[in-house]
Order: structure tokens, then sequence, then C-alpha cells
């Protein structure tokens, strides 16, 4: 993955107070996004908004379209038209958008959506905050895919995330996803951007050999092969439909085979390069708590508790959600008496654990339905219940 | 004619009877009746149409625009002998 | 009875517009789209436009098969979807000419809101709708635009609903360019086409055109011959038509012509005035100052206008060196079968009647030629539709 320093015009160096919303705009800007298409919805319209705020002095490009439909659909053309593109939206929103996440998926299109979680299903809590949609990031739309989410617990993770998650989505060719929620959205906090040299980008790998050898894809399960973009003389195919190298429709069940294997294999096979977890204590633990995005801020107080009655337990915090840390928590597998997996859902990330753990740990988890984050007095009795 | 030098032009129609589905389009709009439809099937069993009088085509390529199936066209030929028989 | 194919292929003048390695295409014998895309290929001809610089975009339909043949940078969307990912095009990169080239269901069905906040914008792209009233691809399904009374495979007893006008739509929307023809004016198609290339602004093109195997069958239209015959005789040209009286009824007539030409600055000049207000005149877009882009504009518009005269000269050269030369040479090489005589008929359509009637009798068995004598109801076919 080979990287540059960040264009200085998009980097606001220097420290801010700021919320996570802003923030995903601020690292999007500094990552190079330079086309963001959006629609309002609460609780991630303050990116849409920080990005038209910065848009004319940055040389970018902001545009409200008239749906999230039409955003998605915009993003697509626009990383087609040669930029790094970035949409925001939330549940609803992110419901309308899975068609053409899976479009971007099929054509290996760069782009990243940032889905600022809210109490579900439906309306549900537009205020209020929530991790519902994990399995939604993962399975969204129709087909066999594969795609990268990221959580952030913070507004200073909101700005690397959003960096990181555009340097994956140009290496890998593939929608990333930036599963953040109302609490961490909209909490202001200290978020220190690093001067431009500090950053480091991975910029658009437009081919540029002969016109006769391009081919827009390439099936072998790695990510890393170059695009092109409109206007480049290429004149590039590219379709929904399963397709060949070149782009054009091959619609036989050898070639879906060939397409959905790469599909799959360029994000599972290089899962070790691409996950990032935090973790605290983890060796020789007894009780490991895996949690992500706010709830594992909620989890600090449970975790520093619980040592304070000497029990020996560990934090692991999922930066990356999808792909999975399968190999991490098996690794953990009889190792460890019990997980103990809070998150404000009703047992999403949870189910994933437990199928690593396969029997060989304990797993407890610790539900919330939305609207408000964990008491930490919840989270603290579930380590003591795992501890016995 | 008043027209002075002004000469009528001359084409030849290339046929591609592989592609064409028989849509009877060319024969139908051809402005001098050059094509008509042939008794020969393609391998698709469809009737392609073949140049009956191909001296009347006189490069309009009318029936290269109307072929939905791209499998007609026109070159222009050098028509100076004919026009001047015909003054 | 053998062309050539790898000769046909590279003289066809379609060679330079279209992925010949992809011919032959998939539309129905005697579909419209095939002479809208001759068309097109016409009107980027004439029109200059750096074919590196032209992107076609098409949802999904029958039409959206023209991105996958023509050979351009070309993108083939989700349904309904083409008109968003080309607006995404043309603001990454606004030197690009980017075209949606799709059916009336993909862009007036379910990608309708797209189509009136793109014409509401004043977004820089032409789009160009072939409307055959059904949704071909899935079988021949009512569209917004299928006439009252009409049969399609979901309106069995024929639709009650009221279709759009597409040009009152567009036009309503605040598209700044709006064309309508049928599929059997391609030279007037060529034209619109051309000027909607060149056009600032929001064009919309719309053409009628037939769906043999589906919408006219249905309904007992005949052919495609009979559909285009039909266009010939019921169309009314009018220019600059108020498009509120562009309604079309079942087999009623329809008003053609180009109705709407006016200029209007477009979404992305907006956006560069408001810019340029905020941030002074070093206002940069993807890096880019506006006089540089105005100055790589305009260049590009003189380097059009020289390929534009160029083709013209062409033409121009052509004629004259016809009128000067003298060799005459001899007809195409299809064969000439000796067929039996028959009595030249006077009008048009007797004369494919008898073409048809030849051909019948030319093969013993009975052929799948259909004999339909013009204007009589449709004969043995059966009358059971094929599901």
């Amino acid at each position: 993955m080979n990287t540059v320093s960040a264009d200085p015009k998009g980097v606001d160096s220097g420290p801010h107070f700021m919320d996570g919303d802003q923030a995903i705009a601020e690292g999007a800007l500094a990552a190079g996004c330079r086309f963001f298409a959006g629609y309002p919805i609460t609780p991630s319209t303050e990116t849409a908004e920080r990005f038209a705020e910065r848009a004319p002095e940055v040389g970018a490009l902001f545009i409200q379209m008239e749906d999230e439909l039409a955003s998605i659909a915009a993003l697509i053309g626009a990383a087609w038209g040669g930029r790094k593109a970035m949409t925001v939206t939330c549940g609803p929103g992110f419901s309308l958008m899975v068609e053409n996440i899976g479009l971007a998926a099929m054509t290996e299109t760069p782009l990243v959506i940032a889905n600022v979680q809210r109490g579900g299903p439906s309306t549900g809590l537009p205020t209020l905050t929530a991790q519902q949609d994990m399995m939604q990031a993962r399975y969204g739309s129709h087909g066999d895919y594969a795609i990268i989410a990221m959580s952030p617990d913070s507004p200073q993770e909101c700005f690397d995330v959003a960096v990181e998650a555009f340097n994956l989505s140009e290496f890998y060719r593939v929608p990333v996803i930036i599963l953040s929620d109302e609490t961490v959205g909209h909490m202001h906090e200290k978020v220190v951007i690093p001067p431009a040299d500090q950053i480091q980008v991975v910029p658009r790998n437009n081919y540029s050999g002969p016109k006769a050898d391009f081919r827009p894809y390439k099936f072998d399960g790695q990510g890393g092969h170059p695009m092109t973009q409109c206007g480049d003389g290429y004149h590039f195919h590219i379709t929904g439909l399963t397709h060949d190298e070149r782009g054009y429709p091959v619609m036989t069940a050898e070639q879906s085979k060939i397409v959905i294997t790469h599909l799959m294999e360029k994000i599972r096979s290089n899962a070790d390069q691409i996950i990032r977890l935090d973790e605290d204590q983890i060796d020789g633990a007894d009780v490991v708590v895996v949690s992500y995005g706010i709830t594992s801020r909620i989890a600090v107080k449970a975790i520093q508790d619980a040592r304070r009655e000497g029990i020996k337990v560990g934090s692991l915090r999922l930066i990356t959600i999808w792909p999975f840390c399968e190999k991490r928590i098996r690794e953990l597998t009889g190792k460890v008496k019990a997980f103990v997996v809070p998150e404000i859902n009703y047992g999403q990330m949870v189910l994933e654990v437990e199928r690593c753990a396969a029997g060989k740990s304990k797993v407890i988890s610790v539900n919330h339905c939305g609207g408000a984050v964990h008491d930490p007095e919840v989270i603290l009795d579930a380590i003591r219940k795992a501890n016995q | 004619m008043f027209f002075n030098n002004l000469k009528q032009l001359h084409g030849t129609v290339y046929i591609n009877d592989i592609w064409c589905k028989g849509c009877g389009f060319c024969v139908q709009f051809c402005p001098t009746n050059v094509l008509d439809i042939s008794p020969e099937f393609n391998a698709k069993g469809y009737h392609p149409p073949y140049a009956k009088n191909p001296e009347k085509c006189h490069d309009c390529q009318y029936c290269q625009m109307i072929c939905p199936e791209f499998s007609i066209f026109v070159t222009k030929d050098d028509e100076i002998a004919k026009g001047e028989a015909e003054k | 009875m053998t062309t050539d194919i790898g000769k046909f292929k590279h003289d066809s003048p379609m060679s330079g517009v279209l992925r010949m390695e992809r011919m032959p295409h998939i539309w129905c014998p005697g579909c419209g789209i095939g002479s809208e895309v001759n068309a097109f290929a016409e009107a980027i001809k004439r029109s200059g436009i750096d074919h590196n610089k032209l992107v076609v975009v098409s949802g999904i339909g029958c039409t959206g098969r023209v991105a996958g043949y023509v050979d351009f940078d070309s993108i083939h969307t989700t349904h309904g979807r083409a008109i968003p990912v080309a607006t995404g095009i043309k603001l990454a990169n606004p030197e690009l000419t980017v075209v949606v080239f799709s059916g009336e269901g993909d862009l007036v069905g379910i990608g309708g809101n797209h189509l009136i906040h793109a014409a509401r914008r004043n977004m820089d792209i032409v789009v160009i709708c072939n409307n055959n009233f059904t949704y071909g691809m899935t079988g021949g399904q009512v569209t917004p635009t299928t006439p009252t009374s009409a049969i399609t495979s979901t309106t069995p007893y024929g639709n009650y609903e009221y279709p759009f006008s597409l040009p009152l739509l567009a036009d309503a929307a605040g598209a700044t360019y709006i064309a309508r023809w049928t599929s059997v004016n391609v030279r007037n198609i060529t034209q619109s086409m051309e000027e909607a290339l060149v056009h600032k602004g929001f064009s919309f093109i719309e053409i009628i055109s037939p769906c043999t195997t589906l919408y006219l069958r249905r309904n007992r239209l005949g052919d495609g011959v009979d559909m285009l015959q039909y266009y010939q005789e019921n169309t009314v040209l009018k220019h600059g038509c108020d498009t509120r009286e562009t309604a079309i009824d079942f087999q009623g007539k329809i008003v053609v012509g180009k109705f709407v030409d006016k200029a209007k600055p477009t979404y992305l000049e907006a956006v560069d005035k408001c810019a340029v207000r905020l941030v002074g005149d070093d206002y940069q877009l993807y890096g880019k100052t506006i006089p540089e882009r105005e100055a790589e504009e305009k260049a590009e518009k003189e380097r059009v206008a020289a390929r534009r005269a160029v083709v013209l000269a062409a033409e121009q050269a052509a004629s004259e060196k016809a009128a000067v030369k003298a060799v005459k040479k001899v007809a195409t090489k299809a064969p000439v079968k000796k067929v039996a005589a028959k009595k030249p008929a006077a009008k048009k359509p007797a004369v494919k009647a008898a073409a048809k009637k030849a051909s019948a009798t030319a093969v013993a068995r009975k052929s799948a030629v259909k004999v339909v004598a013009k204007k009589a109801p449709a004969t043995a076919a059966a009358k059971k539709t094929r599901k």
C-alpha cells in the first residue's frame, strides 16, 4: 500500500474542539476526498454541513442530492470520474443506499459511507444513539460481497478512522463503512489534526499503460489493482452484471464463481492487514470484554471497577468491525473463561464472537435496546458472572 | 436539369446478412427501392435484404441510419459518366 | 450468403462507435434502439466531440444495454440511477460530455425523482430517453408513459392509468433543451443530439420507438415496419410547441420537434459564482481556478469546432470528388437470385406486401415469415400471447 503525505489544502492542522460528525468531514478532507454527495438525516447532518462549509476553500465539491439513493449513485459516478468521494447517512438513509453499495462492491468502486447510527428500527429514535446496524453494514445488499467497516469511539478516532477508511477503500477498491453512532457523532471533544506531512494517504491508483492491456478488474483475490477514470481514453465499461476482467457482462455460473470468490477473498484473505484492534491487559485475563464504538468507553468504567475487585479482565476493542477478527477470538478461546460483549443492540457482534468461541469459552452478551448507553453497573455484573 | 454541375450521387450498399434480423426497415424505407427481401435465409432463419436495383442507389444512407442491427452501410461512388449520359 | 464479418466490422462506419467484439446485440428484430444508436454515432461524428471525453451512462432495461455496446467510457448502473451517476461523473470532471441513454421505464419510472431533480438543477448532461411504452427487458409491462387503454402484460385488460407526457414533465422540472422525435426520423434525431451534445445545461431528447416483440404484438399493431409507417403518417411536426400539448393517446397523433431550447446557468456555473463570492478569484475546484478551467474549455471548444469543420469539409470534398471522377462502380456483392418476375407495385405498402409474398412463394413450405396484408388484421398468427 504505497502512501504519500496528504494534500495540505484539505488539512486544517492543529488542535480543535469538534464533534464526531465534523471530525469525519475533516478526516475525509485530509484524506483527499474532494466530492461529497449527501442528504440530511439526523444525527449525521453535521458532517454534510461541515463539508459544505469547507468545500469552497478546499476546492472540493459538495452537492445535496434529492435522496440517499441519488447520493450514493453520484458517489459511484464521481469515483469513476476520478475523485475520492464520500457520503454520510444514518439508518433509514443507509437502507436506501444498500442496492448501490452492492453496485459499488460489484464494480469495485472505492468510496466511503459514514453511518452515524441511531435508534431503530424504522424511524425509531432519531436523536438517540444505538448500534443496531452492524449486520446491515455487512449483509445489507443482496448477494455475496464483502466490505470493510470500522467503528470510532471518539471524535479524534472519527478523524483517524476517516483517513484510514479512504486509504483502505482506495487500495482494496471497496466501499468502506464508518459505523459511528449518535453519541460519538454529537460528542464534542478535543481533536488534534496533525500537519499534512504526518498524514499518510493512499493516492488514487489510475492505470496509465497501453490501452489494449487495460483491464478494469483482476480476479485474484487481492487488492491494489489500478482502476481508471472517465476521460483518460481507455473507453472502459463497468456494469453491475456479472462480468469478466474487461468489465463485459458474462452471465454464467462459472464467471459468478470467479467474481464472487474474488470479491470475498479480496477482503477475507487480507483480513490481517485490514483489521485493527485496541487491546488492554488481554494476556492472562480470565474475562475479556469485547466492545466497540461508544460502548467501549462505558465498558472502561466497568473494567476498572472489576479490576479493583481483583478480577483479571482484559479489553478487546474492535476498531475494525468487518472483516471480523475471527483469528484473534479463536486465539483467546480456551485461554479465557468468558467473553463479555456489551453492545447497544439486541445482540449482533456477539453472534460473531459466539461463532468463533465455538462453545469453548462462555460468551455473555450485554444487550441494550438503544436510546441510551449502558449503565456500567450492568456490564460490571456481567463481568462478575463471567468470572465464576 | 438546371442544377448545372450537380450530379446524381451513387452509392454501393454493403449488407451483413449474418446479423440481419429481417425487420424489413431498409427495404421499406429506401426512397429508390434499391433493396428487396431476399428469398434466402440466414443462419438465424431471417430473410436479409439484397440490392435488387443497385444502380438506383443515390447514397442517401437512410438504410444505414435506420438499420437497427448495424448490418447495412453505404459507400459513396464516383458517378460522372451516368450523370453525363442522362443530360 | 456469407458476409466476411471481419471485413464488415472493419469497414462499417460504426466501427469507431460500437464495441464490435460484442456484436451482434440482443435487441429484437424491428426494435428502434439500433436506429437511435446510429443517430447517436452520426451526431457524435458531426458534433466533433472528443471520443475520449464522452461518457455514456445507462440504467437497466433494453436501452440500458446501450452503454455496453458503445465504445466510450460507459457505465451500466442499477435500475433508475443512471442520471445521478451521470451527475456524479459530470461534477467530478466538468470537462466530460456525459450522456444518459436509457429507457422511459428506467428514467421516468423508477428513476423519475432523479430526472426531475437533475432537470431542476439544470445539470449539464444529455438525457436520451427511448420511449417504447413498455418495460421490454422484463416482458412488456406498463410504464408511466404507456397510453391509456393499451394492453401490456400487467394491464391485460387495458391500461387505466394516465401517462406522463415526457416533454411536459421535463419542461415543468426545468430542462433547458427538450426535443421529441420518433425512431423513423433518424436525421432529426441526429440533429437534436448534435445540438444537445453542445448545449450547456440539461438536455432531454425523447424518442418514440417500436417494441415489436411485446408492445406491438400485444396491441395487434403489426411489426416494426408498420409502426414506423404509422409514425410517418401520424407525427405532427411543431417546433417550439407548448409542451402541455404533447400528450400521446393510444394510436393518436404524436407531436414531434424541438420544443424548448433556452439558456440558463448550469449547476456548476452557479457553484462557481457562489464560491468566487466567498473565496475570491483564486477559488479553485479540484486544483484549477476558474480562468484556467475556462481557458481549457475554450481550447476544447476550438478543437471540437475544428474536428466538426474537418468532418463537414470531408463530406463536401467527397461529393465534389464524386462529381469529377468517371469510374462507375458495379453494385453490391449480395447474391441476386432470379425471383419469379412480379409486377412493380405502385404504393409503398404494396411493395412490402408483394416482397413478402414473393419470398413466401419462393420457399416451398410455410416459412416463419408472417404474411400480412397491409391494414388487414393479423392473419393466422396464434391468438394466444407468448408467455
